[in-house]
């Protein structure tokens, strides 16, 4: 967004250092006097939850590395080692490990609200697109990272999803050998997916350096999808409105985290990963963490195990294709009615692959007598049919034949006027103390 | 000034000369990165070829060895069991294999009596159970795929049946396994 760069220099030293590197104007562009549009939500706050996740797990991350050994003998140990011994170990631990999950909750969260109220849609594709790309780097860490505990499911994660490479044609094989350094998962796959583990979170923060530039640049969508016309009456700065909207829902955030850090810790792992890795026995029930489960489903679910593969990866990749998916000219779901019933079935949908995901394959889930009319994996194919439906269906079809509602004129308009009403507070100006 | 010489200036061959070796340096200094990714020697020598004393299993039992950091089954079928993978032969199967080109290609009841497999499922490589499933050979618990007592594939996700490694009889009790193969 042009002309909201405001700052001037005042001390000397400011000047000095502005005239040869303009950080601190970058920083207070970006951060300061940035224009938001004034009718957020508080969906609008996991951006700024998931940048601080990603710190937390980042400094977290680095810490647990000074007391872990990545070596298939000694890996087990080192992290009971960390549990019992290291001071303050079992915090730190356990906030890397509920982190993980945590920062699934909000990036799952912010890609909903960007799906609600249509934040892919032009000028946003490139934004949207490296949000994909930040995303499958999470799920490539958060897989690794799961490895290094070197437990059972840790292990059997490994070999199942080291696999899912055999099935590509001719050069699969390969790859898998490859990825292990050797015959099997062993001692050079925990040593490798170690350093990958460390390496990739740094590569996501450098996507997310060009997620906000880019978000920088198209400027931020808002509920009512309709584009800032006047800085002035359609915007607020960053700081304090944003800022300190931000600076509260990562409050009540964090306080969430730490119940599960502090109450429940192991709620969302895996008991069977608190036992050593056994390469000569497979856990009687495996099953990836929560926020892989969906995808999961859509694996289980397809018989070809090449297919079930592709469609899996399918299943992300399509979100790459979205901003040409969905034809509606009209961004927001709010003024979308009939878009509104089919996202909150496709929430439904994802929820319910998730759970089918988390089952065995061969339960019954509707039986007609003694007959079994419906299994897990049945139902887990039509939903899978469903979710892809829902991308190249529905929202294509839908942009053309739907009556979209009427949209405010601006987005000041739909704050203060247009038969909304003045809302509580809206002349409170906090920029102004007392 | 370049456009009189025909055949090229110095320049051109200058380009050419450091784009030529530029390339091939960048292409042999990529090679070692990639192929320290493969299995180092250490692990290759620990998975030389294993000799099997097969009088310890009696018949009707199984053993798992590991080998190559992965598990071998080892099983000394009944002729019970034998007669039924036989009479599979000619059923219908996901991945056609009779059962005599599967023990070691020896048409001889002696040898026929092994079943000597890899034990990782085809499907993604657990570790399947034994004496389960529907047909009474092993029962993978990750994603429920079935296989015979000659270790085919009857039922579920897998593509392929478990996979015979590379081995030979020494005498008529002892084996001696050279190489595991891939399922594709």
């Amino acid at each position: 967004m042009q002309g909201h760069s405001t700052y001037v220099p005042k001390s000397s030293a400011a000047k000095w250092l502005e005239a040869r590197l303009p950080i601190i104007g970058l920083m207070h562009s970006s951060f300061v006097s940035y224009p938001t549009p004034k009718n957020l939500n508080y969906f609008w706050t996991f951006g700024g939850i998931l940048m601080v996740m990603l710190v937390v797990q980042i400094i977290s991350g680095i810490v647990l590395a000074m007391h872990y050994t990545p070596h298939v003998d000694m890996a087990f140990q080192s992290v009971e080692h960390i549990m019992r011994d290291v001071n303050h170990g079992w915090l730190i631990r356990y906030l890397h490990m509920n982190g993980a999950s945590m920062f699934f909750i909000a990036v799952y969260l912010h890609i909903f609200r960007g799906l609600y109220y249509g934040s892919y849609k032009a000028p946003r594709e490139v934004l949207w697109i490296l949000g994909v790309v930040i995303l499958l780097l999470m799920m490539a860490t958060a897989f690794m990272g799961y490895v290094l505990p070197w437990g059972q499911m840790s292990l059997w994660g490994a070999v199942v999803i080291t696999n899912l490479f055999s099935a590509i044609p001719l050069v699969g094989e390969t790859i898998v050998t490859w990825l292990w350094g050797g015959f099997a998962v062993d001692n050079p796959t925990l040593n490798r997916f170690f350093s990958l583990h460390y390496l990739l979170p740094f590569m996501i923060f450098g996507v997310v350096i060009l997620h906000v530039w880019a978000l920088h640049v198209v400027g931020q969508n808002n509920p009512t999808g309709v584009e800032v016309k006047n800085l002035k009456k359609d915007t607020v700065p960053f700081t304090p409105y944003a800022t300190v909207k931000d600076a509260f829902a990562m409050v009540c955030f964090f306080v969430m985290f730490a119940y599960f850090v502090f109450f429940h810790p192991n709620y969302l792992g895996h008991a069977d990963n608190y036992i050593m890795a056994d390469a000569l026995k497979t856990p009687a029930h495996i099953v990836p963490e929560w926020y892989f489960l969906p995808f999961y489903a859509i694996l289980r679910s397809i018989p070809d195990k090449l297919g079930g593969v592709v469609m899996m990866g399918a299943a992300i990749v399509i979100l790459a294709f979205l901003p040409w998916l969905d034809t509606s000219r009209i961004r927001s779901g709010s003024y979308r009615p009939t878009f509104r019933i089919f996202f909150w079935v496709f929430v439904f949908v994802c929820v319910l692959l998730g759970w089918v995901g988390s089952q065995d394959t061969a339960r019954a889930v509707m039986k007609f007598g003694d007959q079994t009319v419906l299994t897990m994996v049945g139902l887990g194919q039509i939903l899978t049919a469903y979710y892809f439906g829902h991308f190249l269906v529905i929202l294509p079809l839908l942009g053309l034949f739907e009556k979209p509602g009427s949209l405010p004129a601006s987005i000041a308009e739909s704050v203060l006027g247009g038969g909304y009403g003045t809302p509580v507070g809206a002349a409170a100006s906090p920029e102004h103390k007392g | 000034m370049a456009s009189t010489h025909a055949e090229g200036t110095r320049r051109d061959f200058l380009y050419l000369a450091t784009g030529t070796v530029g390339a091939v340096g960048v292409v042999s200094a990529i090679w070692p990165f990639i192929s320290q990714l493969g299995p180092d020697a250490s692990t290759r020598a620990a998975g030389a070829p294993i000799e099997v004393d097969l009088a310890q299993v009696p018949e009707g039992q199984s053993i798992t060895l590991k080998w190559r950091g992965q598990p071998i089954f080892v099983r000394h079928r009944t002729a019970q069991e034998i007669a039924d993978a036989k009479a599979d032969d000619s059923k219908s199967l996901p991945d056609p294999e009779k059962d005599i080109d599967r023990t070691g290609k020896f048409n001889n009841t002696a040898q026929s009596k092994w079943i000597i497999v890899q034990g990782s499922c085809t499907h993604l490589g657990c570790v399947p159970v034994k004496n389960s499933g529907d047909y009474n050979g092993w029962y993978c618990p990750c994603h429920g795929s079935h296989y015979d007592n000659s270790g085919r594939i009857r039922k579920g996700p897998a593509p392929k049946n478990l996979v015979v490694p590379e081995f030979a009889f020494l005498t008529e009790n002892s084996i001696r396994i050279s190489g595991t193969r891939s399922a594709a």
